[in-house]
């Protein structure tokens, strides 16, 4: 006799229960970092909008962070965490490369024995994340998801760097994602483009600095290239997010793209011609750029900022080395 | 039918005035986006995009770090005009 194999199915919809957040400890200004950059605090703040960056102590790890921001995150939801069946967290910053960051955190907030994974997609990692908790969750392979973005990127800078090191914070943000009466995640646009992995990136491996061929590696980027396609390249994404949606750019409550550089957010914004009414996400200016926790860092920023924004549709798009992207329209809780 | 030189430098100015408020007057053929316009290298990209749509010309990220000066500028421009 043959045998039928159960295969599970899920809810039609899901959406973002609630955010958390957690930020490194010390506000750092510019002024403490010129000295190696031989620059200005005038000269930082007019290439990226960025007055202060938030990175934390030494004894702070990127997985206190990430705990932190989830635990928030579960607590505002009121879902009990041992309803949470898988983490997800993305993060490219954490210094050991197993165990995963998602196993440990799954455990600190009461979601152990959750499935858990650490997934690598940069400053897109977010978008990732959501996505794949949106499609486990409506396929039946879980019920509730953790999804966080996590960096300690002060380890992985150099201050003599003036491409990419000074923009970098540490923090994480994070989301419950669960089931849904309405459509709460509308869909992914993602993707990625390998012939550009050169564009941004770490500038040496951990085996060159074992052998003494190369210093600590640490974060690098070509500005201009990624500067072009931030902006230019990925309004195409973010408008096609929106037409995939069915929504339209006046139905937005707010747009929370990653928070690169406030000069692309600007532009990006410029060439998407959001009105008025559109709230940006701006966390970057005392946050600075802290790679897959920037959306949700930003977005639970305007949440308490502007709490009327809740109900509201938001656009949000990460993109990075890879280079990867993803973006989708949500409703915010 | 292709531009001039003098239509390229006005159409160039018009774009650099737009993106730094930069007076048009003070664009000219000689001049260094960097040392005597104090472009930096995100208004440089936003002004070789806005180039590259105003004169349907493609300028690759590699070329972009040749134009020194405006003078480069309009001599790709006007070379690689369809």
């Amino acid at each position: 006799m043959t045998v039928t194999l159960n295969q599970p199915t899920g809810p039609a919809h899901t959406r973002i229960y609630a955010y958390g957040a957690a930020r490194g400890e010390n506000a750092v200004p510019n002024d403490d970092l010129i000295g190696p950059i031989d620059s200005s605090d005038e000269w930082i703040r007019q290439r990226t909008g960025i007055i202060t960056r938030t990175r934390a102590v030494a004894s702070t790890t990127a997985i206190d962070l990430a705990s932190d921001a989830a635990a928030e995150a579960v607590e505002r939801s009121g879902i009990d965490p041992a309803l949470i069946d898988v983490v997800i967290i993305a993060t490219i910053s954490n210094p050991k490369q197993t165990p995963s960051v998602s196993a440990i955190v799954a455990d600190r907030i009461g979601a152990n024995p959750a499935a858990a994974y650490d997934l690598n997609a940069a400053c897109a990692g977010f978008a990732y994340g959501v996505a794949q908790a949106d499609a486990l969750i409506r396929a039946g392979a879980a019920h509730y998801a953790v999804v966080v973005g996590a960096e300690k990127l002060s380890d992985i800078v150099d201050p003599a760097d003036r491409s990419i090191s000074f923009l970098l914070g540490d923090g994480a943000g994070a989301v419950v994602v669960g089931p849904s009466d309405f459509p709460g995640i509308g869909p992914t646009v993602w993707g990625s483009d390998g012939s550009k992995a050169d564009a941004v990136g770490m500038n040496h491996t951990l085996v060159e600095f074992r052998d003494g061929q190369s210093p600590w590696p640490t974060l690098r980027q070509e500005g201009p290239t990624v500067f072009r396609w931030a902006v230019w390249e990925m309004v195409k994404v973010a408008r096609k997010a929106l037409e995939e949606a069915g929504v339209l750019p006046e139905d937005l409550a707010a747009f929370v793209p990653h928070q690169a550089n406030m000069r692309i957010i600007d532009e990006f914004a410029k060439q998407l011609k959001l009105p008025e009414s559109v709230v940006i996400g701006r966390d970057i200016e005392t946050t600075g750029n802290t790679s897959a926790a920037s959306i949700p860092l930003a977005t639970h920023r305007l949440l308490e900022e502007h709490p009327e924004l809740s109900g509201g549709l938001a656009l949000q798009i990460g993109f990075g080395a890879g280079l990867v992207f993803g973006a989708q329209v949500v409703v915010l809780p | 039918m292709a531009l001039t030189t003098d239509e390229v430098l006005a159409g160039l100015a018009e774009l650099i005035t737009d993106e730094t408020g930069i007076s048009a007057d003070e664009v000219a053929l000689e001049k260094s986006f960097t040392d005597d316009l104090d472009i930096d290298s995100i208004s440089m990209m936003t002004i070789v995009v806005n180039a590259e749509e105003k004169f349907g010309v493609t300028i690759p990220d590699e070329e972009v770090k040749n134009l020194k000066t405006v003078g480069d500028a309009v001599t790709f421009i006007t070379s690689n005009q369809a």
